[in-house]
């Protein structure tokens, strides 16, 4: 019966390579063969977390900054509670800074924060940029505060902000409105914000404002430069 | 808000400096500063451990103590410290909450005393971080079941002690329940259980094969057909017991219905009814295949006797409580089975004079071999065969070892509950014992006082003023407030050969001289006790109503509410007629100017038989009557009056 015989055979067959592979993993038991594995992504999840983030001193730091030795002594204990490891990455950041804003999505102002904070642009802030950035808000003079503000809205650090620049930044602060507001919010509000914007900051016209035409614009705004004072006693 | 929420909000609040340049409107002005002191370290002293912190830690939480104004009321101004006089082990743990932001839960202390701590310092036990939740739950619910099985033990151990006045059908119910309460059903028990085996044993019988008297008929028959009208006597015998049993079980179960769907009274029905078909069936040839079938259920009865053994009830339980286990095993033990079955079918279809005809023919041998059993009766001849059937009885041995640990894990477990039940009814007694004796104890040292202190009235000098230094200032304290609590009610405190007797002279109509030595409403209280009918019951809530509005108006509880209070009693009493009479005694009582004091007493110290009880703001105003009795019924752990627990003020 030929049919029988190649149906036992194929069996056979079948049976011989199970036998194999059970052989194959006894062998693997003993360590006498090893197959080939990704061992090296092992090695890599190591690295990460064994980086550890230290400030120079804090002498250095009072002189980098306008901050009291009590002060920047109370600022370090919180910042290494919260983060053992030194730096703050833009997850932690998004997240920490969403916590304040529960109703709206504070994600993409986060990053804008995040960018302006991360002076050297190596995608962690460390204490000394958070300090140095605190110190120009806090301590420093309004055109300190300007200039800072300025360089949170110039996105791709060009110098200039254009209306799509600053269309976005619009956005990501009334993304953080959440959707409950009264007045309910409207699609066009940024965009409307943001041409009386540019008509008040942008003298020449040229669709995008320059350092020196915002802070002249600033200085002349009575209100901006009285709210300046709000952050005088934050810390 | 999350401890580092707070770290950061300054820095939240500087990065709004990016949206000055775009408000339309001005913002509004900055929040006044508060002195900002810097931050402090701050001492906590707990029973002498001293743990310091910073301030801002603390103050991460406003609202647990320790983050709050509350514990400016531990502070101690002369050391400059707050001291807190419990767990400094515990308080560790506390603090790192505030510290850390997770609170961990400890593995070596008892998880109520972790619950205590937490309580005092105003943690909800949901802060229990993730890495400790699972194992705080657990322990938390294992105590919860064993105080619950605690309490459950309690009240039915009330059972024996059942009120006089239970109908024919609750006692015969207990009987049935609960054999070692009275001889009868003792007795009862051991008949049933007797006769269950008699018959389970003839059964067994009356298959073996007999030789006759006569050795001529060489043939065997079976016991059953050579003596019929034994065997057939005593199965009706016994049926006539099981059904006898069965009907009065029926009778005095509570609840019929569910009485009906139990698993005990199916296994009973099933046990008699095939006798009862079988003398109702005719004796044709064609339904005599079904009565060989029936009598197969006579073996049931055997499963009767799963009232007697507590053992089996146990594995009946585990096997229930396993059953999802027991689901998994079946299940993949029935895949293995079928994979392995179609392989040797395919493998062995070949060879000549095979056994294996049929997958399901099959199975028999994976069965065989899966559980190592091995009969040899089918046995692969062709080389994959013999391949696959012994990689089938390898994989045999690890289905079936999976699930049974699970399984065999379950039955400790249960079984160890029962062995602790059984236990705990055994210290039971004792612990009763123990209790009466400690009541006994303080009710005489109260009534002691009472004769020094009315020897002492009487203008008794300077000797009894001896043995009354003798006792604590603690004792003197209580015993003065159970006295202000008399003169309060206008009753006394007594023990009980006295009650009794007085119950017996009151029943008959004549007065106590006791009772109008202590009121000064003679009137008010003899037509209280001559209008109270003598039972018991009803005498023990009028005291519990008088006392609990007498503890109600001596508590600190606002005088406002107290108002209400005396109100309330009136629907509380259990009889209309103790309005008026209450109300006399409100006017005479109402110029006493007594101790305030705020009691937590666990256990009555001073428990008369009548038991009136001083304590418990949890049971005193409001509809406390049914509540304080029943606090004095449950023994709680805590006996000696020295360890009840009075801040008087």
């Amino acid at each position: 019966m030929p049919q029988a015989t190649m149906n036992l055979e194929g069996l056979e067959m079948v049976a011989v390579l199970v036998v194999l592979a059970l052989f194959v993993k006894v062998l693997e038991q003993f360590g006498l063969f090893e197959p080939v594995s990704l061992e090296n992504s092992v090695e890599d999840e190591f690295e990460l977390s064994t980086v550890c983030h230290r400030p120079e001193g804090l002498e250095q730091l009072q002189e980098q900054t306008k901050f009291t030795r009590k002060e920047l002594q109370v600022l370090y204990r919180g910042f290494k509670n919260e983060c053992p490891s030194g730096i703050v990455n833009e997850e932690n950041f998004k997240q920490i800074y969403s916590q304040f804003f529960p109703q709206g999505d504070s994600s993409t102002y986060a990053t804008f924060l995040f960018n302006a904070f991360d002076t050297n642009h190596d995608g962690s802030v460390s204490f000394e940029d958070f300090v140095a950035g605190l110190s120009v808000i806090l301590r420093g003079t309004t055109d300190d505060r300007l200039n800072w503000a300025f360089n949170l809205y110039d996105l791709n650090k060009d110098g200039c902000i254009t209306k799509e620049e600053m269309l976005d930044i619009m956005k990501s602060i009334y993304d953080m409105m959440g959707k409950y507001t009264y007045p309910a919010l409207r699609e066009e509000a940024p965009r409307e914000h943001v041409e009386s914007f540019f008509q008040k900051m942008d003298r020449n016209k040229d669709g995008v404002v320059t350092i020196e035409e915002f802070i002249e614009s600033c200085q002349k705004d009575e209100n901006i430069m009285r709210s300046m004072q709000l952050f005088d006693n934050v810390i | 808000m999350a401890a580092g929420v707070a770290t950061w909000l300054p820095f939240a609040r500087a990065a709004a400096v990016g949206w000055l340049p775009l408000a339309q409107q001005p913002l509004p002005p900055a929040p006044g500063v508060k002195a900002s002191r810097g931050d402090e370290v701050l001492v906590v002293n707990v029973s002498g451990r001293r743990f310091e912190t910073w301030k801002n830690t603390l103050d991460r939480y406003p609202d647990t103590l320790l983050g709050s104004s509350e514990k400016e009321f531990f502070y101690d101004a002369d050391s400059g410290e707050y001291f807190f006089d419990r767990d400094p082990d515990m308080f560790r743990h506390v603090l790192n909450f505030y510290r850390t932001g997770r609170l961990h839960c400890p593995r070596q202390e008892c998880i109520q005393a972790f619950d205590e701590e937490l309580a005092f310092y105003g943690l909800v036990p949901e802060l229990v971080g993730d890495c400790c939740l699972e194992e705080y739950r657990d322990r938390k619910k294992e105590n919860a079941e064993r105080l619950a099985e605690d309490e459950e033990a309690e009240q039915a151990g009330d059972g024996p002690t059942l009120p006089a006045g239970s109908s024919l059908r609750q006692r015969l119910w207990r009987a049935f329940e609960n054999p070692h309460t009275s001889t009868a059903a003792l007795v009862f028990y051991y008949v049933t259980g007797f006769f269950i085996a008699v018959s389970v044993i003839a059964n067994v019988v009356e298959t073996i094969p007999c030789r006759g008297p006569t050795r001529q008929p060489p043939r065997e028959q079976p016991c059953g057909d050579r003596f019929p009208l034994a065997f057939f006597c005593m199965d009706t015998a016994c049926v006539l017991i099981f059904t006898g049993e069965y009907l009065l079980r029926l009778f005095a179960a509570p609840s019929r219905c569910r009485f009906l769907r139990s698993v005990m009274s199916l296994i009973d029905v099933v046990a008699i009814l095939p006798y009862y078909i079988g003398l109702f069936m005719p004796k044709n040839e064609d339904v005599s295949g079904a009565f060989v079938t029936l009598r197969v259920f006579r073996v049931f009865r055997i499963f009767k006797f799963s009232r007697h053994s507590q053992g089996l009830r146990i594995l009946g339980y585990t096997l229930k409580s396993c059953a999802s286990e027991l689901g998994f095993l079946l299940f993949s033990l029935t895949m293995a089975i079928i994979i392995f079955a179609t392989v040797m079918f395919y493998a062995e279809k070949g060879t000549n004079k095979t056994n294996f005809t049929s997958i399901p023919a099959a199975f028999w041998y994976t069965i065989v071999t899966m559980t190592t059993l091995g009969y040899g009766d089918m046995v692969p001849s062709t080389i994959a065969g013999k391949i696959f059937g012994s990689i089938c009885s390898l994989s045999g041995v690890l289905v079936i070892a999976l699930p049974v640990p699970v399984i065999v894990s379950n039955f400790s477990r249960i079984y160890h509950q029962n062995q602790r039940a059984d236990k705990r009814r055994a210290q039971q007694k004792v612990r009763l014992a123990r209790i009466r004796l400690a009541k006994s104890g303080t009710t005489n040292a109260f009534l002691q006082y009472k004769q020094n202190g009315s020897l002492e009235d009487s203008g008794g000098g300077e000797e009894q003023a001896l043995c009354v230094r003798n006792r604590s200032a603690f004792e003197q304290q209580h015993h003065h407030l159970l006295h202000c609590l008399e003169k309060t009610t206008c009753h006394e405190f007594t023990d009980e050969l006295t009650f009794s007797e007085a119950l017996g002279a009151v029943s008959l109509g004549s007065r106590t001289s006791r009772s109008t030595s202590v009121c000064s409403q003679p009137v008010g209280a003899g037509s209280l006790l001559s209008s109270c009918c003598p039972r018991r019951a009803k005498r023990r809530a009028i005291r519990l109503a008088n006392s609990t509005a007498s503890v109600s108006r001596g508590s600190m509880q606002e005088l406002d509410t107290l108002a209400g209070l005396r109100r309330s009693p009136a629907p509380q009493s259990r009889s209309s007629l103790n309005a008026k009479p209450h109300d006399s005694l409100d006017l005479t009582c109402d110029s006493r100017d007594f101790v305030a004091a705020i009691i937590s007493i666990p256990t009555p110290p001073a428990n008369t038989p009548d038991e009136s009880q001083p304590s418990s703001p949890g049971g005193g105003g409001g509809g406390g009557a049914s509540s304080t009795l029943r606090n004095s019924s449950l023994g709680t752990p805590c006996l000696l009056p020295e360890t009840v627990k009075i801040s008087s003020l």
